[in-house]
């Protein structure tokens, strides 16, 4: 008989004489965790959208210029990068950027940026500038970066009107990453209780909201987008367009929720435990409480996260039509209105950073959802 | 001397079903009890046999109001001599009659919720009928599971770590809990191994002589039925076709339905010939019943007037009760009452 040359001349194997682990009964939600935190992708998806979230909550702090600030000097300003090393291959130790004169080109007379390496403007860490709140209580001067004055930063290149984009994508972030959270959340809790009662009660109630989920989701988007956005009135502040503008998604977006409950709610409602609670004389809360919820919850959580990246998709496309978020106030949709003229895309190719911004998030959005989804499944190895 | 605890009063239960077809008929009824008629006495055991599909187990859940009967009635005199209508409390009513009436599932594995633990699974019905302190909650679980040979020590654990007769001892101090002067047992054992069965078999015999606890044994297994049963009612489609003491109703079967299910019994002595009667065709579809007694087209006894006229229930014997027509003058053949005794210890 032949032997497998990889067991020739091997030890055998030393008995495993470690004590198997105690049995230790984990909730669900701890074995949720413990999948979740195999699921490398995912993972890594968490981390850079923690970042993000903290980016959006010190937007104020990091953005080295605020939403009002422009510089018509400046108008569509091309990227500039951090350099150690300058013109002349002479290395600096501070990092410096270059000023920035404008010059014709010889063919097209386009007016155009480029780098004046005469003047160098050093990069430094926590200057004071423009006052703003921090986290929207504390008065405060310092940024986290910017260049000595009167020299510009502008990683991410300038829009039409001179505006710093990083800033404005940084700023923006606040409101593209909370519309969909607060959204989801008002739609989960509209789609948990009235997905709820449709399920558990059932009958002519379970047949009256079935069928205005129904209509509701027969209606075509854009143009029910468009006539409750010309319902919100032109003049109003930020937060009131903020909150017209959640409860718009949340409008909508309920109803898929509702859908999934109320079929968690039918196919667990004739279990034989939850009938012999019933039996037993727990009453209907009780029941829904302890009993009902408890089995679909992990499912409803992958499916709320699913939610969110459609939603942000959907802020966007709402703001780039112009029917969502209005200036002053920004999100990535607003940004990325500018990229609606070809000649801007053309030129400015930069003006399109914004989409960079909103798919790194739908991304890792959508791998945390799988993850979960599979962290979730107890058949999944 | 005995008094009755609950009556049964033309119990009728349909399920719309709707045709695929037809989007605007009206749904069609499907009968799945039929006045369905009878009375429990304090104290004793009453089994419900039958074939798949005849209606036991909506008969049990009925009775505990785990489904909603279409109509009929099913009175229950309480402890302090008041009769209610089980039935037609509203769901304040209800609360003080629930931990009275108690069930015990066929599966112990779905009627088991997987998300608790022993302890709160077994304490729930007690949390929900009475208003007791931690410590008087944990002492009567404790005890309670102590009386079901469940290890006290083990009762932080969820379902899924105990066996099927374990789990199954589980619903028992669950549905034992409230004290309850009624249990409906549905196929309590079926789901169980032969010595795990006898083991709870014999476990309900004593609480039911301690506690002085009335049963509904449902079951298919008519060895069991036998052993544990004082009378036994044959049910066939939604109906019930024969009643009687366990000793007659074996010993004697008025129903040719009954008959062929007696030839089903396993017979432990050799020397017993039987012929079996195997029943021809299909169970009947309850949604399309057959005409006149709906056991006629199975039935080797049929006449003209079978597929004519439906049987009732009558009395054919001293509290003997089948529904045939011709209950009297045929003789049926039953089993031998020593040689069916199931083995228990």
């Amino acid at each position: 008989m032949r032997t497998l040359p990889l067991f020739k001349g091997q030890k055998p194997a030393a008995p495993v004489t470690a004590a198997p682990k105690d049995t230790v009964y984990s909730s669900q939600w701890r074995l949720i965790y413990q999948k979740f935190k195999k699921h490398t992708l995912a993972r890594i998806s968490m981390y850079i959208l923690g970042l993000l979230y903290l980016v959006a909550l010190f937007a104020q702090f990091i953005a080295p210029y605020d939403l009002q600030s422009y510089d018509s000097k400046y108008v569509n300003a091309p990227p500039m990068g951090l350099r150690f090393v300058d013109a002349e291959g002479k290395f600096h130790i501070k990092p410096f950027v270059y000023g920035l004169k404008t010059e014709r080109d010889p063919e097209t007379l386009r007016k155009m940026f480029v780098a004046d390496t005469e003047t160098r403007h050093s990069f430094k860490f926590f200057v004071k500038g423009q006052e703003y709140k921090f986290l929207g209580l504390i008065p405060m001067k310092t940024h986290l970066f910017a260049v000595e004055e009167p020299g510009r930063i502008f990683l991410l290149g300038t829009d039409g009107m001179g505006r710093d984009l990083f800033s404005r994508i940084v700023l923006g972030s606040q409101i593209s990453l909370s519309i969909p959270l607060v959204g989801v959340g008002i739609s989960f809790i509209l789609g948990l209780i009235i997905g709820g009662i449709s399920g558990y009660f059932g009958g002519w109630l379970d047949s009256l909201i079935q069928r205005v989920i129904e209509i509701i989701r027969s209606f075509p988007t854009l143009p029910l987008w468009m006539a409750l956005s010309a319902a919100i009135p032109p003049r109003i502040p930020v937060v009131t367009m903020y909150l017209y503008i959640v409860i718009i998604f949340a409008f909508i977006g309920w109803t898929d929720l509702a859908r999934v409950v109320r079929g968690k709610f039918i196919s667990l409602k004739n279990e034989d435990y939850v009938v012999a609670a019933r039996i037993a004389g727990v009453g209907n809360t009780k029941i829904i409480v302890k009993h009902l919820l408890p089995g679909f919850m992990s499912y409803l959580v992958v499916a709320t996260t699913l939610a969110i990246p459609s939603m942000i998709l959907g802020e966007t496309a709402m703001s780039f039509l112009g029917l969502g978020v209005r200036s002053p106030a920004t999100s990535w949709g607003v940004l990325l209105q500018e990229a609606q003229k070809i000649e801007n895309v053309a030129l400015y190719p930069w003006k399109l950073l914004p989409l960079g911004a909103v798919i790194l998030t739908v991304l890792t959005y959508n791998f945390i959802g799988d993850g979960l989804r599979d962290a979730a499944d107890p058949y999944k190895k | 001397m005995t008094k009755p605890i609950l009556e049964v009063l033309k119990l009728n239960k349909s399920f719309q079903v709707k045709s695929d077809k037809a989007l605007f008929k009206k749904p069609k009824p499907v009968h799945i009890l039929n006045d369905i008629s009878f009375e429990l006495l304090e104290g004793e055991t009453l089994s419900i046999v039958g074939e798949s599909g005849c209606g036991k187990t909506t008969l049990g859940r009925c009775i505990v109001r785990g489904v909603n009967a279409s109509s009929g009635s099913v009175v229950y005199h309480a402890e302090d001599e008041k009769a209610v209508d089980y039935l037609k409390l509203d769901r304040k009513g209800i609360k003080a009659y629930r931990k009275d009436i108690q069930m015990i599932f066929q599966d112990p594995y779905s009627s088991l919720s997987p998300r608790m633990n022993v302890f709160d699974i077994i304490a729930e019905p007690l949390i929900a009928n009475f208003k007791l302190s931690k410590d008087e909650v944990e002492a009567k679980v404790t005890e309670i599971a102590e009386k079901t040979g469940l290890n006290v020590g083990y009762l932080k654990r969820y379902p899924h770590a105990f066996s099927g007769g374990q789990r199954q001892r589980i619903a028992i101090a669950r549905a034992l809990i409230t004290q309850p002067r009624l249990i409906v047992c549905d196929e309590a054992v079926s789901a169980l191994d032969v010595s795990i069965q006898a083991q709870i078999i014999n476990l309900l015999k004593d609480l039911q002589e301690q506690y002085k606890i009335t049963y509904i044994f449902i079951s298919h297994d008519l060895s069991i039925v036998q052993n544990i049963s004082d009378r036994v009612a044959v049910m066939h489609l939604g109906r019930i076709v024969e009643l009687a003491s366990t000793e007659s109703l074996f010993g004697h079967p008025q129903h040719p339905y009954t008959e062929a299910l007696m030839s089903a019994v396993p017979q432990p002595n050799p020397e017993f010939k039987k012929e079996r009667i195997i029943l021809e065709g299909e169970v009947p579809n309850p949604a399309n019943p057959p005409s006149g007694c709906h056991f006629h087209p199975r039935c080797a006894y049929k006449t003209e007037k079978c597929i004519q006229e439906v049987p009732e229930l009558r009395e054919v014997g001293y509290n003997h009760f089948a529904a045939c027509h011709y209950a009297e003058k045929l003789q049926l053949r039953g089993v031998p009452i020593e040689s069916a005794e199931l083995q228990v210890n």
